[in-house]
């Protein structure tokens, strides 16, 4: 019985693992046709993200297949509930992901110039990285880690903002386009938060409590 | 916060040579559902039998240490039948009297001195009501007991423990031998029942354990290995051999 549950179990790990690598492709695809402009990174950016919707779907089922046949208590309930949960925030990141791909498709060009925002891109690249690690390897002071970098991501967002205050006042023209920017660093921004859940639930299905340490 | 309705210190229990309980300490709250989990032979229906004395039967069988029911030492200050009245039983398999259903409600009462007639017509209509069987039997009390179901005996027992007017009612897996639906016809009893009563209850089903227990306890090889609130052991448990129990990987 247990033998079955087991393997159940590490087929579920092993497909978040897949969704999160695939969540992690798409984000780096984006943010590199954000800071090259090129537009076949970010179809592909896209493409991923429809996989990662079919993903959720797949594991979703595998959840409730296991709750149903299992009736998990303990670990193994903090477990599948955790993942159940984590799904739909890689699926958020996906979809924002996804969202930034597409404003790069009509951006006229690149947008490395704004240093900031590369800045930004990279620390929310590393905020789901670590999450998903944290989660992989159980690692719970990794997952407090994201948890707290959030606000280095939310500083970020503050001073994109201001520079593209500045940009606008100084080329008014270019309205449409800082707007599109701005769009963009919201999306890294709220990428961060969702990085943030993905950790508070590695540390709910590690602890049982929901607390972060640092709250 | 509740009270403590029994409450356990340092016992130990021998069957012969055999130490089948450790240094027990458990308070079982009024009012409150205990719920008694573990491995088969790891005691939990062993301390629930000595609850009222019923291993005093056991040839062999040896207690030490202290059982207070509302503080008084059930094996030195207690006349055992009191004891069985004010502490009443319900087995694994239903195990009603060959007799009719009014007859089996009214033994105890009958054997307790009750004679008048009206007063065992009440005393029937309302175990069988707190049972939750009266409805179902109210127009066939002289028929034998035997006849009806199982899951219907087994609530006819719970009558007849009821009719005692316990305070305390210990349960040895009583939805063991039963289908779903009785089943969850005696949870939902259960749940109604510690309203007026406090409860024990050994049980194989862990799903049943937290449906209906407020506190669980964790036997293991004669030791309570952890006891605390039902939800709280269920999703977060403290030792590591109640996590593997609960989940499985042994017992």
């Amino acid at each position: 019985m247990r033998n079955r549950f087991d393997t159940q179990l590490v087929e579920l790990n092993n497909e978040l693992i897949a969704m999160g690598a695939l969540c992690e492709n798409t984000i780096a695809s984006a943010v590199k046709s954000l800071l090259t402009g090129d537009a076949k990174l970010a179809a592909s950016a896209i493409r991923i993200d429809q996989e990662i919707d079919r993903k959720e779907r797949e594991i979703e089922s595998m959840c409730l297949k296991l709750l149903l046949q299992q009736q998990p208590v303990a670990s193994d309930l903090r477990l599948i509930s955790a993942v159940l949960k984590m799904i739909t925030d890689i699926e958020r990141i996906g979809d924002q992901a996804s969202d930034i791909a597409e404003i790069v498709t009509y951006l006229s060009g690149a947008c490395s110039h704004n240093e900031h925002i590369e800045q930004m891109a990279q620390a929310t690249i590393k905020m789901v990285t670590d999450s998903l690690d944290a989660f992989v390897r159980r690692d719970l002071t990794l997952a407090w880690s994201v948890i707290e970098y959030d606000d280095v991501v939310d500083d970020l967002f503050a001073q994109c903002k201001q520079d593209l205050i500045a940009d606008i006042a100084k080329n008014p023209e270019e309205g449409e386009r800082v707007l599109d920017i701005l769009m963009i660093a919201k999306y890294l921004e709220r990428i961060g938060d969702h990085a943030t859940n993905i950790a508070e639930w590695v540390e709910f299905s590690i602890t049982g409590a929901h607390k972060s340490a640092h709250d | 916060m509740s009270e403590n309705k029994i409450e356990i210190r340092g016992m130990n229990l021998h069957y012969g040579d055999f130490h089948a309980l450790h240094d027990i300490d458990l308070d079982i709250k009024s009012n409150e559902i205990t719920a008694f989990i573990g491995p088969s032979g790891c005691g939990k229906s062993t301390l629930l039998r000595s609850l009222n004395r019923m291993n005093d039967l056991v040839e062999g069988c040896r207690i030490t240490g202290d059982i207070r029911l509302d503080g008084e030492d059930i094996y030195h200050d207690c006349d055992v039948n009191l004891l069985r009245k004010r502490v009443g039983m319900v087995f694994q398999k239903p195990n009603p009297f060959p007799m009719s259903i009014y007859d089996n409600i009214a033994y105890g009462p009958r054997t307790h001195g009750v004679k008048s007639r009206v007063q065992l017509d009440e005393i029937v209509e309302r175990s069988l009501r707190g049972a939750a069987i009266w409805e179902e039997t109210k127009d066939c009390l002289k028929k034998s007991a035997l006849s009806m179901s199982g899951g219907q005996q087994q609530r006819i027992c719970i009558a007849r423990a009821l009719a005692a007017e316990p305070e305390v009612l210990l349960m040895d897996e009583p939805t063991s031998a039963l289908d779903p639906i009785s089943t969850s016809k005696i949870e939902d009893l259960v749940l109604e029942l510690k309203k007026d009563y406090t409860i024990v209850m050994v049980t194989h089903n862990m799903q049943q354990a937290t449906r209906v227990s407020d506190t669980t306890a964790f036997f293991l090889l004669g030791e309570i290995v952890e006891v605390g609130d039902t939800e709280q052991l269920f999703s977060m448990p403290k030792d590591k051999r109640t996590e593997d129990y609960i989940t499985g990987r042994f017992g």
